[in-house]
């Protein structure tokens, strides 16, 4: 059993002393505890008139105070000492219907769009795989010939391996190292423009390997040479 | 004739409301459809049926009751999240479809496409669907991933799903890299074979890693047979995984950023 710090049973201790001496003192005034302030506030105010010209009607209820009170104010407390709303409310509205309404209609028209396409256009299916025989150019799938691209500039480790490497670790590190608090678009003008140039960079990239990318992978123009490209 | 009036014969109608109504008063009927939904008897748009709808639904239940209201507009999220979700079932469906026709074996494989394409109901447009969803699939995760971004949504105390979300992209790319083999056409061999070659070159481990990949020194039946099972069971099980802890944390983060 844990012990009771003995400042708690002194603190406990006086409560109890003065509970008793105050009871007393209330005895010796008959109970009548209301600060003749308020009570002389009720009297003037119209329901303090109400009460005592009812009160010799219906006679005092049981329990009644002096003057027929049946309610005392015993404190008056100041709401922000015993509630604090930290939380401001926020405007909300219900998921079902609408938000499911929305996805259900995104959902739809993606179907209906991939339904469509399917429908008249084909996924490739080139000949057999053949290892004798290597197509020239041999190109990665799209979202990967940005990095082939790469290859053209740099050695094959730094291009395939650490270049896409350490752009993961700094997209996984982001909010790590964006140590401003703000999500507003004016407060971010210098990671907006960092992402905006790292995004722009890469589809330059991924547009050049794909469209301007020939035989041998070297450099064409598709208006001149033609499209080398499947997805 | 006063007595026909009061009680005349029940219409086919009415008789049709009465079964109705029995049926939806039956225990087993509301032992199927729980409280809020819309097949149960008496339902009424009201607002504890509003949130009956989601709380009883496994699906939706994946939302909150309610939602705060600039997350419902299209213009903020467009959607790209919700539809990279909807794409990978779809992806999903279409998916268990083509392994009925599939052998992932060098000798096998290309044949059994071509023989999905040219004899199996359907099977062309199932395999274009596939086909085209996994490209969309790249597109939405990689457009939702900038739209966070821009809206700063990665910013305390959504960190964490951040990173979810940069190692679900990768997977996903990974998801779509292992199925460009399995057509094992020259497009997928000698894209594999670019692909591949470039993780050859990691530092330190290159070779191993390479050996890992394909199954060999060379790419072939058991680099196929590899990306296979990676395709169909591995990747998708670890993406289900990741995407669980994603969607979790978004309501654990206290909802959708912003309102900007």
């Amino acid at each position: 059993m844990t012990e009771i710090p003995e400042h708690l049973l002194k603190r406990a201790q006086a409560a109890r002393d003065k509970a008793a001496g105050s009871s007393d003192a209330s005895a010796s005034e008959g109970g009548d505890r209301i600060p003749d302030a308020l009570l002389d506030r009720t009297k003037a105010s119209g329901a303090g008139a109400a009460v005592v010209a009812a009160a010799p009607a219906g006679g005092v209820p049981v329990g009644a105070g002096p003057g027929g009170h049946t309610q005392r104010l015993l404190t008056v407390v100041k709401s922000g000492s015993i509630q604090e709303a930290k939380a401001a409310p926020v405007d909300k509205v219900h998921t079902w219907p609408h938000l499911l309404a929305v996805e259900f209609v995104a959902a739809l028209a993606l179907t209906a769009f991939l339904f469509v396409f399917s429908w008249v256009v084909n996924a490739p299916l080139l000949q057999a795989a053949d290892f004798n025989n290597t197509p020239n150019p041999s190109k990665a799938p799209w979202y990967f010939l940005g990095l082939q691209e790469l290859l053209t500039m740099f050695h094959p480790m730094i291009a395939g391996v650490t270049l896409p490497g350490m752009g993961l670790v700094a997209l996984i590190l982001a909010p790590y190292l964006d140590r401003n608090a703000s999500n507003k678009p004016e407060d971010r003008k210098f990671m907006t423009s960092m992402m905006t140039m790292f995004l722009i960079f890469w589809a330059v990239l991924t547009i050049i390997g794909s469209f301007f990318r020939g035989p041998g992978f070297n450099f064409t123009f598709p208006w001149r040479d033609g499209i080398f490209f499947e997805l | 004739m006063a007595k026909v009036l009061d009680n005349p014969r029940p219409t086919l109608k009415e008789r049709a409301a009465k079964i109705g109504a029995q049926i939806q008063g039956s225990q087993a009927w509301n032992s199927i459809f729980r409280p809020g939904s819309i097949f149960r008897k008496g339902y009424t748009d009201s607002p504890r049926n509003r949130s009956y709808v989601i709380m009883n639904s496994v699906l939706y239940h994946l939302h909150p009751v309610k939602v705060k209201r600039h997350a419902v507009k299209v213009s903020y999220t467009l959607c790209l999240g919700g539809l990279s979700f909807f794409v990978f079932i779809l992806l999903t469906v279409t998916g268990i479809f083509l392994m009925f026709f599939y052998r992932p074996t060098g000798a096998n494989a290309w044949e059994d496409i071509q023989t999905l394409q040219t004899s199996v109901t359907f099977g062309l447009l199932i395999r274009n669907m596939h086909r085209w969803g996994a490209h969309i699939m790249v597109l939405t995760v990689f457009l939702h991933m900038a739209r966070v971004f821009y809206h700063g949504a990665y910013k305390p105390p959504r960190e964490f799903n951040w990173v979810i979300g940069v190692v679900l992209l990768t997977l996903t790319l990974l998801l779509s890299f292992t199925g460009y083999l399995l057509p094992w056409d020259q497009l997928a061999l000698w894209a594999v074979t670019v692909g591949t070659n470039m993780m050859g070159y990691t530092p330190v481990f290159g070779s191993q890693v390479r050996f890992v990949l394909l199954g060999g020194v060379e790419i072939g039946s058991e680099t196929l047979l590899r990306w296979y099972v990676l395709h169909v069971l591995m990747l998708p099980f670890v993406i289900v995984i990741f995407m669980a802890i994603h969607f979790w944390r978004v309501r654990k983060d206290g909802g959708i950023s912003g309102p900007l």
